[in-house]
């Protein structure tokens, strides 16, 4: 359902989208064409996206029973899950109230979190050349690490547009709230994810899609030493400074090991 | 206490709004990039995504590490999805094993 009402937002789709057509207003044939590729990008957000949501249920779900249980009201819990829209940082928030801990401080704690949508921003948003501005101020409000994932994975094989992404984001962020509100409203009568491997969805979701990246220069080395410093913070300075200090040096790596002649990747995007 | 909740809540989706518009906004003041941001840029799926798994290899036990391993090595070769289905499955039957 909501996929459709994300549909028919981008059915007017930005200029830079009509690379077949450069007149301003496009002919019947490349409009069939348009939606066609459209109605085919719609698909691949949804079957993409769909092994994610069994992962994002109970999650989501654990979170509305524990908002609710450290004493936010529905509407604060809802509110949480609609405006900030990351779950680890929403963990931390809820944590933190119960400490007694100043706002600012807290604040600060959730944008350390969520620090490393910095690095999505920046490497996803090269990517987004079909977008307008509308569309991107939207697209990173929605910016979660499965949505950089996927996106990125379809950047690198067939180009990253907007009905694509948007179907993405519109099946993730439902489900979100949908399942939100069931945890807030029937929270203790919730079944441990553990039981059937749902806890670790999203660690093997990630593994595979970091698997997938195998072809990118320099992979094995960026693997290697973003895995250590990770799990050296993880022990040392503690969680969640292993992500963007672990991903930060494996960008260090890449940028020593990278060599300035790189004809080949130019001609690659050249013939795309 | 509710109206400090709400600005609290508020203030911390504006300050999550800010990481993921930031890195975007910032690198779109430099007209070139450098071959070497270029690369970085390039790393950050792979160097973000390891940090974020590798303690989940580490601190929760061998099923879960070795299904993470199976996860990545199946998507060397095969789709995503069948990755980690496969994780899953060998997950849930070590962890009946192993327990």
């Amino acid at each position: 359902m909501s996929d459709k009402t994300y549909a028919s937002e981008v059915m007017v789709p930005p200029d830079e989208t009509q690379e077949t057509n450069p007149e301003k207003k496009p002919e019947k044939k490349s409009e069939t064409h348009l939606e066609i590729s459209m109605a085919s990008d719609i698909k691949d957000g949804i079957k993409d996206v769909s092994p994610i949501l069994f992962a994002i249920v109970p999650f989501a779900a654990v979170f509305g029973a524990v908002a609710i249980e450290s004493g936010l009201s529905f509407g604060e819990t809802m509110l949480t899950s609609l405006s900030i829209y990351a779950a680890a940082s929403q963990y931390v928030m809820i944590d933190l109230m119960g400490q007694n801990v100043p706002v600012w401080s807290i604040v600060l704690a959730v944008f350390a979190v969520n620090f490393r949508h910095v690095l999505y921003s920046a490497s996803i948003g090269r990517t987004m050349g079909a977008f307008s501005t509308l569309q991107k101020a939207l697209a990173f409000f929605l910016l979660v690490d499965p949505q950089f994932a996927s996106s990125e994975s379809r950047a690198a094989k067939s180009g990253l547009r907007p009905a694509y992404y948007f179907a993405y984001a519109a099946m993730i962020y439902s489900t979100w709230i949908a399942a939100n509100c069931v945890g807030a409203l029937f929270g203790s009568l919730i079944d441990s994810p553990a039981t059937y491997g749902l806890d670790f969805i999203l660690p093997l979701y990630f593994t595979g899609l970091v698997a997938g990246f195998h072809k990118r220069p320099n992979f094995v080395p960026v693997l290697a030493i973003s895995a250590s410093v990770s799990l050296l913070a993880w022990f040392t300075i503690g969680s969640p400074w292993h992500i963007t200090l672990g991903g930060i040096a494996g960008l260090i790596t890449a940028a020593a090991l990278s060599k300035p002649v790189k004809h080949k990747m130019e001609e690659e995007t050249a013939n795309a | 206490m509710h109206d400090t909740t709400i600005f609290l809540i508020l203030a911390c989706a504006l300050a999550t709004y800010a990481t993921r518009t930031g890195g975007h906004l910032v690198l779109s003041r430099f007209g070139t990039t450098h071959h070497r941001l270029e690369a970085a840029l390039e790393a950050v799926p792979t160097a973000v995504l390891a940090a974020l798994v590798a303690p989940s290899m580490v601190i929760n036990g061998p099923a879960e590490a070795i299904a993470i391993a199976l996860a990545g090595l199946i998507a060397l070769r095969y789709s995503l999805v069948l990755s980690v289905l496969s994780g899953i499955v060998c997950l849930i039957v070590l962890r009946g094993v192993l327990i």
